[in-house]
């Protein structure tokens, strides 16, 4: 048991894979990929009616799955956040789209579709966003350099 | 026989009286970008008042406009709609890079932006800071009327 | 005729003869544009790059009255660079698609190049008309990686400035929605006041915007002598400017014939969309995160939080206006009850040691060089903190792997949300209600693009 919530726990304890952790006195929930969806749709039945975020993190080689993909989730009636984590490899970077449940995840899983290359499945237009269409390559990603042009006098620090 | 007196006196005058009129009749093209569009935004009311120097008519339509101030950061994707905007102006027309961010990407030096202005269109007057203040942009504008009068008139 | 309608039509590049000719290939989002529903070879001719004189009217065509209206992203009442492509049917606006991107400054790859300390810099530029919340989000975030509590007159300087920059942005979302609407004059009153609370962030923090004032263990400086009579004298004059707004606006005819019943999000479009802030507020749900989950002390001061009916665009105003009332109710009760102390944490491992120390001791010295040099460590981990800024929940997303700088720094915009309502706000409704419905929403590029 936590000292969260009762819901938070009772949400958890539905999926055996599902792991709770506190993450400086938020709650954290790892998921299996293949839960993703799922349990996302039994918060919204237990009462997370905002999906008020969703990103990713690029492990490059620090971690055996490349992506961490994170779904913030609120619950407006219970006053209470609740954070979904998930992994995704870098050979096959899909995950299930979140906005059949949260139409407000569209946004969001398009910028993490233009910015990591993250596929979400079921997305209804998964397209690039924030960068031009014919943009190559996945900007936030850690083997997209930065782009900096050199600088006249400044030898400070060289950014790859 | 020499066909042109010397000292092109009459020519002289006649660009004197062509820059001060354009001077007195700037239309700036609204083109806000970012945290500079806010400042150029309050140059324009009451409080810094632009109008003092005849300069307080932001135009929409850039058809309609000589001066683009480019106040903001300028992003890869923003570029080729800055480009078509200044080519739409008629000519003889200026650009003021404002701030930092506009005249050589400001702290930005990333993939996203393009890093200056002065890469896609020509600039007269860079406005440094970050928002520069609306004294500053004052300041590049009356520079700018300085320049014209200066210039001789071409094109 | 078939023939031609296979060709790829060709683009025009528009220049001014004379000039040079433009290096680039014209803009082209390709599949970020809204989706043709009809057949693409009909609105080749519809967009004249297809020239035919044996036109034939084709029967199957369903949406013969419909065009494609693209607004931006240069465009004097979209807030800067929002594009959006309409689809009308006559005058009524059947679907729109927002188009961003056009202000992607690439912060969030910028953030992780920079210190832990350099980042409030970098937030700070995201949403320029509340640079504040930004910074205290991220330094909120930062905060609670390092396991460190700033002393109380850090955080009731933090609330203080906030919330004064809550009503500067609100009176530019006035000035602006009054603009858009016709009320030119309410541009220049908006703009007026808001120089008020600017000569005062001025003064304590050096800079109009982009203030780099709330760092990561507590504020930059503290506040400068004569704070009390400047804050006062904010208090006394703009609740009488802000009636002055309400005889211009409240009862105008004008103002509510273009504004009641326009836009309207409710509450569950506006729940399922993620919006948040005024824009959820004018629908009738009572969230604040100020009073649900808050920080820096919030919650010490009494405050209510206004609600809409309708959701539609004068409801937002309506709430918008309230809050200013509301956030000078905090100012005023912080003011009074300003704590003594330090304005920043007495830990010389993430604050730089006061000037006086560096002159005196090798140590202090030593701290400060290191300071701004190589920066402080924050230990592994991630966390996501919210605050309500101007425009709704505003959230750091950090996630550090021990070293000096972030590993992955995402903030959650506010208007980025919030700009997956206008599609909603506007379908079905008018053409000449659309800029009314942006202004409303109150978006502002720098968050929506970052």
């Amino acid at each position: 048991m936590s000292d969260f919530s009762p819901l938070i726990d009772e949400l958890v304890a539905g999926f055996e894979s599902a792991v709770l952790e506190d993450s400086h006195g938020q709650a954290v929930v790892r998921l299996q990929r293949d839960d993703w969806v799922d349990f996302a749709k039994a918060a919204k039945d237990a009462g997370f009616e905002v999906c008020v975020d969703v990103t990713a993190v690029d492990w490059m080689r620090q971690r055996p799955e490349r992506f961490e993909v994170v779904a913030n989730l609120l619950s407006m009636q219970h006053k209470l956040r609740l954070r979904m984590i998930t992994t995704v490899g870098r050979q096959e970077p899909t995950v299930g789209s979140l906005v059949p449940i949260w139409p407000g995840a569209d946004f969001a899983e398009r910028e993490a579709y233009d910015m990591f290359g993250i596929v979400f499945e079921g997305h209804p237009d998964l397209t690039r966003i924030l960068m031009p269409d014919d943009w190559e390559g996945h900007p936030l990603r850690k083997d997209f350099g930065v782009g900096a042009v050199p600088v006249q006098f400044k030898a400070s620090h060289q950014v790859d | 026989m020499a066909t042109t007196p010397p000292g092109n006196l009459l020519m002289t005058t006649v660009d004197k009286a062509a820059s001060w009129a354009r001077t007195r009749s700037m239309f700036p093209a609204t083109f806000g970008l970012a945290c500079c569009a806010i400042e150029m935004m309050v140059s324009g009311t009451s409080h810094y008042d632009l109008a003092r120097f005849g300069m307080e008519v932001f135009r929409a339509s850039p058809r309609q406009a000589d001066l683009m101030i480019v106040a903001g950061r300028v992003s890869q994707k923003m570029a080729p709609v800055l480009r078509q905007v200044y080519d739409q102006m008629p000519d003889p027309k200026w650009v003021i890079s404002m701030g930092a961010c506009a005249s050589t990407g400001g702290m930005f030096n990333n993939y996203a932006l393009v890093q200056g202005v002065d890469q896609i269109v020509p600039v007269d007057i860079y406005v440094p800071g970050c928002p520069p203040g609306p004294q500053s942009l004052m300041h590049g504008i009356l520079s700018l009327h300085d320049k014209i009068m200066a210039g001789e008139i071409r094109n | 005729m078939t023939d031609e309608k296979t060709k790829t039509p060709e683009t025009i590049d528009i220049w001014v003869a004379g000039t040079e000719e433009p290096q680039f290939s014209p803009t082209d989002e390709g599949a970020q544009e809204i989706g043709l529903d009809e057949s693409e070879s009909r609105l080749d001719e519809q967009f004249g790059r297809v020239v035919s004189d044996d036109y034939v009217f084709d029967e199957d065509a369903t949406d013969d009255e419909r065009m494609i209206v693209n607004m931006g992203p240069q465009h004097p009442s979209t807030h800067g660079v929002l594009r959006l492509q309409i689809e009308l049917e006559g005058e009524i606006i059947r679907r729109t698609k927002p188009i961003i991107g056009y202000l992607h400054t690439g912060m969030e790859k910028t953030a992780e190049v920079l210190t832990f300390g350099q980042g409030t810099t970098n937030v700070t530029r995201m949403d320029y008309l509340s640079p504040l919340h930004e910074e205290l989000a991220y330094s909120l975030a930062v905060e609670r990686l390092l396991d460190v509590e700033v002393p109380e007159r850090a955080s009731a300087i933090r609330v203080l400035m906030t919330e004064l920059n809550r009503v500067a942005s609100h009176l530019v979302a006035l000035a602006t929605n009054g603009m858009d609407v016709g009320a030119l004059s309410m541009m220049v009153y908006g703009f007026r006041e808001r120089e008020s609370i600017l000569s005062f962030f001025e003064k304590t923090t050096g800079l109009r915007m982009n203030h780099n004032y709330i760092r990561p263990g507590g504020v930059a400086a503290d506040l400068p002598p004569g704070w009390k009579d400047d804050v006062a004298g904010l208090l006394e004059t703009l609740p009488v400017k802000f009636e002055q707004y309400d005889d211009l606006l409240k009862e105008n005819p004008v103002w509510t014939s273009r504004t009641r019943g326009v836009g309207i999000i409710t509450a569950e479009e506006a729940t399922a969309y993620g919006i948040t802030g005024p824009a959820l507020r004018a629908s009738g749900v009572d969230w604040d995160i100020r009073k649900a989950m808050p920080y820096s002390g919030i919650d010490r001061y009494e405050f209510d939080v206004p609600l809409g009916e309708n959701g539609d665009v004068y409801d937002r105003y309506r709430v918008r206006v309230l809050e200013m009332y509301e956030s000078l109710k905090i100012v005023e009760q912080v003011m009074d009850s300003m704590p003594k102390g330090d304005y920043r944490i007495d830990d010389r491992k993430v604050t730089p040691p006061p000037r006086a120390r560096i002159d005196e001791s090798m140590e202090a010295l030593i701290h400060h060089f290191k300071l701004f040099t190589e920066g402080f460590k924050v230990p592994a981990g991630e966390t996501y903190v919210a605050v309500e800024s101007p425009r709704g929940e505003l959230g750091c997303y950090l996630v550090s792997d021990g070293n000096a700088r972030p590993y992955r720094m995402h903030m959650r915009g506010p208007s980025f949300a919030n700009l997956q309502g206008l599609p909603i706000a506007m379908a079905d409704s008018l053409m000449a209600d659309t800029i009314a419905t942006i202004a409303s929403m109150d978006p502002v590029m720098g968050d929506v693009d970052r």
